[in-house]
């Protein structure tokens, strides 16, 4: 790892100031993802400022029609959320399958998504319920959040200081996972509006990181069942190809995994 | 350069080490604690795992200054002088270890996996919950009996507490 400094604000504000006089600062959260990355001298930050134990930033409220989780909540809290487990039991499961419980203990849904690995599992959860990221600066749709593979709407020095999830009328997540590295090799997380729509968003599938998955989404507006999805084709064009599986596996595992997620959503 | 201060096994130290150090090695380098093993080096194995604040991490990614103020535990923080602490008992009495390289870090964790679970644990709840603790030995087998084992003496122990 190269030299660098190490920051700890106690604001968001000196957070963002720091960054500002930083001549290539990273924001660090949970850090593993970027103490990796800095160890295989990929990123060597100038400076690299802590966001995990700004107070502001860490906790979970529910507010009158969902639930607002702030960035630096680790996976493992999220988790054991009574008022995530209450209101989004998805979202619950979902953190507590994210690596191991080491890692779930450090790792943060602000880091996650700021990250946007395209086989995460935050993304999917935030696509498919629809939530909005709430930053230091303006509040950004789910649907403009992600712009494909590790890039995201936020500006440079922006930070994520809060994402909420609209509690939906159903929901959930099955994820066929890496067995080494417990990323999605493709992850689906579906869900019911209470208008009737429905929203299917997958991980680890695309070269371009999470996507929606418009041809189950019609098939389940129609009828919410698994075996509604029998008879959608996936395209594998677009999909992710490498050891681990082939784009054709990968859209296979897009169906499977949607037809599971709806079991478990009920 | 930066000055951390933290306290580990119960003892405040203060230390002066470069900002990008990370948490094992200012355990090792710098306060000579080796029980703390360096395994993969990329989140992977487990051998690395600490308390920081009671919680189990993998100190092999965090950085130094990030446990400053916080209170860290090592295998060597276990044991209450010349009696075991009942997780290393149970590995011992099960014979959960044969070369010993994973073993600080599967009894760290072991321990977080007894007290999230208030001792409530099953054979399948402790393979999943060690699935971030990696041993090329054992085949797990007896590091699973062991941890089972402690849950018991552990609920045993509190209660004479």
């Amino acid at each position: 790892m190269h030299q660098t400094t190490y920051h700890r604000p106690s604001s968001v504000d000196e957070a963002a100031s720091l960054f500002a006089k930083g001549s290539d600062a990273k924001y660090l959260a949970g850090g593993h993802t970027l103490i990796p990355v800095m160890k295989q001298r990929l990123a060597s930050p100038s400076d690299v400022i802590d966001l995990g134990k700004i107070k502001e930033l860490i906790g979970v409220e529910a507010t009158g029609d969902g639930i607002v989780v702030k960035s630096a909540t680790t996976h493992y809290d999220v988790a054991s959320s009574e008022t995530v487990r209450k209101a989004i039991p998805a979202l619950a499961y979902l953190a507590s399958l994210i690596g191991d419980p080491a890692v779930r203990h450090r790792g943060t849904i602000g880091g996650s998504l700021a990250n946007n690995d395209p086989a995460a599992d935050y993304p999917a959860a935030v696509l498919a319920l629809g939530a909005i990221v709430k930053t230091n600066k303006r509040s950004i749709s789910a649907d403009d959040f992600f712009k494909g593979l590790f890039s995201t709407a936020l500006e440079d020095g922006e930070i994520i200081t809060a994402v909420s999830f609209p509690v939906q009328a159903k929901a959930g997540y099955a994820k066929f996972n890496h067995p080494a590295s417990r990323f999605a090799l493709t992850g689906v997380f579906v869900a019911k509006t209470p208008a009737g729509d429905v929203r299917v968003a997958a991980t680890g599938a695309s070269q371009s990181g999470v996507m929606r998955v418009g041809a189950i989404e019609a098939a389940l507006k129609a009828n919410w069942s698994a075996g509604a999805i029998d008879a959608v084709k996936i395209s594998a064009d677009g999909l992710l190809n490498d050891i681990h599986g082939t784009a054709d596996y990968r859209a296979n595992l897009v169906k499977v995994m949607a037809q599971r997620a709806v079991q478990a959503a009920g | 350069m930066s000055t951390v201060k933290l306290t580990v096994n119960g003892k405040a130290v203060s230390a002066d080490v470069e900002d990008r150090t990370l948490l094992v090695h200012l355990l090792r380098d710098h306060l000579n604690l080796t029980g703390t093993h360096v395994g993969c080096d990329t989140s992977q194995c487990g051998a690395c795992v600490v308390h920081i604040d009671g919680r189990a991490v993998k100190s092999c990614t965090v950085l130094a200054g990030q446990a400053a103020g916080s209170s860290v535990t090592t295998i060597e923080g276990i044991a209450k002088g010349d009696e075991l602490h009942p997780m290393q008992a149970a590995f011992r009495d099960n014979h959960g270890l044969q070369c010993g390289y994973c073993t600080p870090g599967m009894i760290m964790s072991a321990i977080d996996i007894v007290h999230r679970h208030s001792g409530q644990l099953d054979e399948e709840t402790v393979r999943q919950e060690l699935e971030g603790n990696i041993c090329r030995c054992t085949g797990y087998h007896n590091i699973v009996k062991a941890v089972l084992d402690a849950a018991g003496r552990m609920k045993v122990a509190q209660a004479a507490e």
